[in-house]
């Protein structure tokens, strides 16, 4: 029997029954449960009579919706109140454990899922949400379902599905100097297209990848789905286990010791077989920023606003000159030094306290440009407090940095924080569609240093120009 | 959910590819706790200008396009977030399959489950399809579930693909859940079996103001 990779060896341990056709019933272990894709799966219950089948395995958060500034004042906007009351209605009625907006626990769900150690190695792990690849940086499988299929696993614990397609993308090497996940991430969907990974799930391989710490794993898998793929998973090793022990919902003790016995079996076996294979070299990667406005648009910060007249495919050359015009640049420019007036540095993709470190390590003793207005937007309570005990906090306010409250804030214009027609923004989120951060706004992704190296000179800038090499970044 | 069986409708061509889901429906409108009402602001950037009027260039503001009910699109349709909010605009505004040479996975299931036919086709199919939507309102495309065809206009017939379970749920209009339901006993089975081999997989515990009393690790 040909050898199995690690998405095939968790799938089997989680297939409860396969049907004559093939389609099986795959069990779930965790399942996280936000304001915006649950209320109508939890009217579908009550309108069929229905439980939650596994309260206990299931944990709810707002984030979504809410503000990022003071949490003792009121939701303003009514809808958003609405949602969010109507989550604390349904967990109060269906017994779901939940961390409401007041608690330090509250944040990005896929920040609070690995930070409780709810999110764990080999578990299948759900949620309305399509960034819930993120959560295979701890080597889960876990993705992002519709609300139908939320409704099914709060019904059932479980989901109809077929085995998905096995990709791996091995990165070898050592990245250089301000190179981070972000940009390994951003070169990989640069290379495989937005596309490239549908039907697929990616695991990340290579001793770039095995290099990174649990923040910048979380940053690869996060942005899978950015790839097309159903999830990303890199093979759980002694970074996650020490990341995993002793936070608050992982197991204890011996317990915690039988589990890592469990999870260290679940690597890829030499001679299992990928549908797909890709290899990046690390040392190609630099620094990057995206032009366009889908997430495979990537440019190294070096590089030169793409021509369409230089583009062979006439449908392709089409879809560059619209977004070009959408986001408001010429053709064969250089992409660094264009000029931005907002920095958003949060979101599921780099809110964590490495990714605030980063930032503020770039922004120490610097001030943001005049005209820019730039926000921190730690991705829970916990990295707040965190990075407040460290001073961060401290030198993003001297630089004049926005330090707020957390959320998902201006990842996705669902909440006050937005960008207005045709403001520019250096954005460390995971999508740069049109009106993603708000209707008109134009988004260029990027890691959290070279936000902060935005911010402080005012237009997009290659960090290495700010980081002595010798430093890191 | 309703049945799919076979459809005869306008079709909408939208030669584009990725066209995600925030474009589908852009995320403030998925504040709504319901899953009706979409269909105004489906394609809202793309369908309306800045003071709301209607943008008359978009394919969906013009006759006979404004009934549409098939959409046909290039590659990667419904790429991004997972918002089911995206087939439920769709389905408001009336489309009831949509035609590409392929979708975002996410996207392509959330279809499924409400009743809309995604179908796989190449691109230069996708082509022609689209120049028969050129077409207008005399040239109706029919989608045959049943016998897994797509009939042009000219009376020419394109077989398409699609998962015998899914086509079987979609002509039955069954509920997945009710289906998963009559696997009780197999789930119970493999719960029971699951907390001898992996005793150590703890439970969430509920707590009643989110402060579990332990100090937090980032």
């Amino acid at each position: 029997m040909a050898g199995r990779t690690l998405f095939d060896k968790i799938w089997d341990d989680h297939v409860v029954e396969k049907l004559p056709d093939g389609t099986c019933i795959l069990y779930i272990d965790r399942h996280l449960v936000h304001e915006v894709t649950s209320p109508q799966a939890f009217e579908g219950l009550r309108l069929a009579g229905r439980r939650l089948r596994h309260p206990e395995a299931t944990i709810a958060v707002v984030d979504h919706n809410v503000p990022t500034t003071d949490r003792s004042l009121p939701i303003e906007e009514p809808q958003s109140r609405l949602q969010i009351e109507t989550l604390e209605r349904n967990v109060r009625e269906f017994g779901v454990p939940y961390f409401p907006l007041r608690s330090r626990n509250q944040g990005i769900v896929h920040v609070v899922g690995p930070e409780q150690g709810i999110s764990l190695p080999g578990a299948t792990i759900v949620c309305g949400d399509s960034h819930t690849s993120t959560h295979g940086a701890l080597g889960a499988l876990a993705f992002g379902i519709g609300t139908s299929e939320v409704e099914h696993v709060l019904a059932t614990q479980t989901l109809l599905q077929k085995p998905a397609k096995n990709m791996r993308v091995t990165v070898e090497g050592q990245v250089g100097p301000g190179v981070t996940a972000k940009d390994i991430m951003l070169a990989i969907i640069g290379t495989i297209g937005t596309a490239g990974g549908t039907g697929h799930v990616i695991e990340f391989a290579g001793s770039a990848i095995r290099a990174l710490d649990m923040a910048g794993r979380m940053t690869l898998c996060n942005m899978s789905i950015e790839a097309g793929a159903r999830a990303g998973l890199v093979a759980p090793d002694q970074t996650t286990f020490d990341y995993v022990k002793n936070r608050p919902y992982a197991p204890k003790g011996e317990a915690f010791e039988q589990a890592v016995a469990y999870w260290t079996t679940l690597a890829s076996d030499p001679d299992a077989v990928f549908d797909r294979e890709v290899t990046l070299k690390a040392e190609d990667i630099v620094p990057s920023v995206t032009w366009g406005t889908s997430p495979e648009d990537v440019l190294p910060i070096t590089g030169l606003i793409p021509d369409p007249a230089s583009c062979d495919d006439p449908a392709r050359a089409a879809s560059w000159r619209r977004m070009l015009e959408y986001m408001g640049l010429e053709a064969g420019r250089k992409i660094a030094g264009t000029k931005i007036d907002v920095v958003f540095i949060g979101s599921c993709t780099n809110s964590r306290i490495e990714d605030l470190r980063a930032a503020a390590a770039v922004a120490k003793g610097r001030k943001v440009a005049p005209g820019v207005r730039a926000l921190i937007v730690p991705g829970s309570g916990n990295v707040k407090a965190q990075a407040e005990a460290e001073g961060l906090d401290a030198i993003f306010r001297a630089a004049g940095f926005e330090w707020r409250e957390a959320g998902c804030s201006m990842c996705l214009g669902m909440n006050p924080d937005r960008l207005t027609p045709g403001q520019r923004c250096a954005s460390t989120s995971n999508r740069n569609f049109e009106g993603r951060q708000g209707p008109g706004g134009r988004t260029h992704l990027c890691s959290p240093a070279m936000a902060a190296a935005a911010a402080v000179t005012g237009a997009l800038t290659d960090v290495r120009e700010l980081v002595p090499a010798e430093e890191p970044a | 959910m309703r049945a799919f069986t076979t459809l005869t409708g306008i079709a909408a061509p939208m030669p584009a590819e990725n066209i995600d889901t925030d474009q589908i429906i852009p995320a403030r409108f998925l504040k709504t706790i319901e899953r009706s009402g979409l269909g105004r602001h489906a394609f809202a950037g793309l369908r309306y200008e800045a003071d709301g009027s209607e943008n008359p260039d978009f394919v969906l503001n013009k006759e006979p396009y404004r009934r549409a009910e098939i959409l046909i699109t290039y590659d990667n349709l419904g790429c991004g977030s997972s918002r089911e909010h995206a087939p439920w605009a769709l389905l408001d505004f009336g489309i009831r399959c949509v035609i590409a040479p392929n979708f975002a996975d996410i996207f392509y299931n959330n279809c499924f489950k409400n009743g809309i036919l995604p179908i796989r086709l190449p691109r230069e199919i996708c082509d022609a399809l689209m120049g028969d939507a050129r077409l207008g309102a005399n040239a109706r495309l029919t989608v045959d579930l049943e016998r897994q065809v797509v009939c042009r206009p000219d009376g020419t017939e394109i077989p398409f693909e699609v998962d015998a379970f899914r086509r079987h749920m979609l002509l039955e209009g069954l509920d997945d859940i009710g289906l998963t339901l009559r696997h009780d006993g197999a789930i119970t089975a493999f719960e029971t079996k699951r907390k001898q081999a992996e005793p150590w997989m703890p439970e969430i515990r509920k707590t009643a103001d989110g402060e579990s009393g332990t100090s937090q690790k980032v």
